[in-house]
Order: structure tokens, then sequence, then C-alpha cells
């Protein structure tokens, strides 16, 4: 082993440790934060669709029933 | 991240300064909470998934695939890390003969085969149940990596708790404490965090296709080194 760095000279190697572990850790936020802000675009889009289902009278069951696929099956006799 | 944060404050205004190393041994707060987190991390990912191969729930191959997926996270910062302090104190950036230098490395390596394993299979039920046996074996070999150390005559890497003045200074030791704390709070929140937007992700996608009419196929297509929920 060699002898202690003096503290100008060992600093660097410190300060670059911890800068390395800061960001691994920024990076992985930032990677989450970007599939999260892709969740926020998905559930905007499926409020869209769920919208636009409820407008239109003949996929949400403008009869007044329930749509086609939530009304319960008729049993075949 | 407010332990971490207190541990760290520690490091640098607390613990006392090495008497053999001086300041380079800072570097010791970070690298090795992080080994060992990331090493328990491992050996967690397999016993999750020996939960998964005893009950079949998909949950278990998820907890599993996480786990693995931050400790390699880690892993990478402890190889470089330590390559900083191996730098610092050996005037070397890497020393093939150190056992735990090399065997960390095959253990990084080890791990990093796993996504390819897992995206080779398309069958959703036998890349969870692969993936599942080589998590055991390999979480399994993990405490290997600390036998070699304590084997280890050639060179005297830091062992934490167990120096030969019978362990570490008082100030030393909690600062160290305090840094595994936070170290693992950190990889705690972050497998939460990462399992809360992967469960978000494929009930988002579920819900689109039962949306579009497509009742009969809510699970996802196509090939992916992630589990499915």
């Amino acid at each position: 082993m060699l002898p202690a760095l003096p503290l100008d000279e060992a600093g660097k190697y410190v300060a670059a440790a911890y800068l390395v572990f800061l960001l691994l850790i920024l990076v992985y936020v930032a990677i989450m934060a970007s599939k999260l802000s892709r969740i926020e675009r998905e559930v905007v889009e499926i409020a869209d669709l769920v919208d636009r289902k409820g407008s239109d009278p003949l996929r949400a069951g403008g009869d007044g029933n329930p749509p086609p696929a939530s009304r319960p099956k008729e049993k075949v006799r | 991240m407010l332990v971490l944060t207190g541990a760290f404050a520690m490091v640098f205004f607390y613990a006392p300064l090495d008497a053999d190393q001086g300041f380079v041994q800072k570097i010791f707060y970070v690298h090795v909470p992080m080994a060992i987190v990331a090493l328990i991390g491992f050996v967690g990912g397999g016993i999750c998934a020996v939960m998964y191969l005893r009950t079949r729930e998909t949950k278990w191959d998820m907890r599993s695939y996480v786990s693995i997926h931050l400790s390699v996270v880690l892993a990478v910062g402890v190889l470089i890390t330590g390559s900083i302090w191996a730098r610092a104190s050996w005037g070397q950036w890497w020393v093939w003969d150190e056992p735990m230098l090399v065997s960390f490395l095959i253990v990084f390596l080890l791990y990093a085969t796993y996504w390819p394993l897992r995206f080779s299979l398309e069958d959703r039920e036998k890349q969870a149940r692969y993936a599942s046996v080589f998590a055991i074996v390999a979480g399994a070999f993990v405490p290997l990596n600390f036998a070699a150390v304590r084997m280890a005559e050639a060179y005297i890497h830091p062992a934490t708790g167990a120096t030969v003045a019978g362990g570490l200074p008082p100030k030393m030791g909690l600062t160290f404490a305090v840094a595994m704390l936070g170290m693992g709070l950190l990889f705690l929140t972050l497998v939460k965090y990462e399992m809360a937007s992967k469960h978000a992700t494929f009930r988002l996608r579920a819900l689109r296709r039962k949306l579009a009419g497509d009742d009969d196929d809510l699970m996802l297509t196509g090939r992916s080194a992630a589990p499915q929920l």
C-alpha cells in the first residue's frame, strides 16, 4: 500500500468516488422519471379512449342498455 | 435520502481520518455499503426466485428481477469507486491478483448475463422459471465472494468491522452503520419505486387493450426481458 496521499491529492479521488455514486443515482432516477412520464401519457390516452367510448352511442349502448362488452351473457338453451 | 445525506455529512464532519490511508479512506463509506447492499440484493433476488418456484406467483419473479436489476446498478458503482480507491491507495486502477476485486467482477459479469438469458426466452413461464434457477444458483455463489476475502492473504483488503485491532473505532463504526442504513433504505426505496412503475405500466397496457375490445388478450405480446404481471 502507498503512503497516505496529501489532502489536495486525495481530495480529487474522494470527490470522484462520491460523484460517481451521485451520478449513478441521478441517471437511474432520470430514467425512472422518463418512464413515469410515459405512464402519464398513457393515462391521458386511456382517458381519451374512455371519453370517446362514452360519447359513442353504439358502443356505449345507445338503447339505454350497458355496452355489449359488459352485458351479461344470455344462457344458451 | 435523508439518512444517506446525514451519513455523508458524518463522513466528512464526524468520522476521524484514518491513520494509514488518511483522507482517501473516506471512499470506504460509500464503496463498502454499496458493495454489501448490492450483494445482499443479489442474495435477495435468489430468495425471491425460490419463492417464485415454490408459489409460481409472478410477483416473486418481478421482485427477483427488480432486486437483481438494482444490485447490478449498484455493482457498477462499486467497481468504479473501487477502482478509484485502488488508484489512490495502491497506485493502480485494477489489481488482478486481489481476490475481492476479481471475485466481485466475476459476480458482476455473471449477473450481466441475466438479461440476455431472459430476453432469449419468449415463453413467459419458461423465462421466469429459467431466470429463477439462474438467480438461485448465482445467489448461492455470492457468499463465496465474502469467503474469498476472508481467506485472502496476498493483499489486505479493508475488511469491514473485523480489523486486526478488533473493529472500527466507535466514530468510524457509527458513521459506517449510518451509511449502511442509508444505502439499505435507498435500495428498498428504489425497489418500491421500480416495482410501482412496472405495475402501473402493465396495468395501463392491460386496461388499454381491454378498452380497445381485446378482452381475451390482456397480456402483453412480444419479447421482453422484464417479467409480466
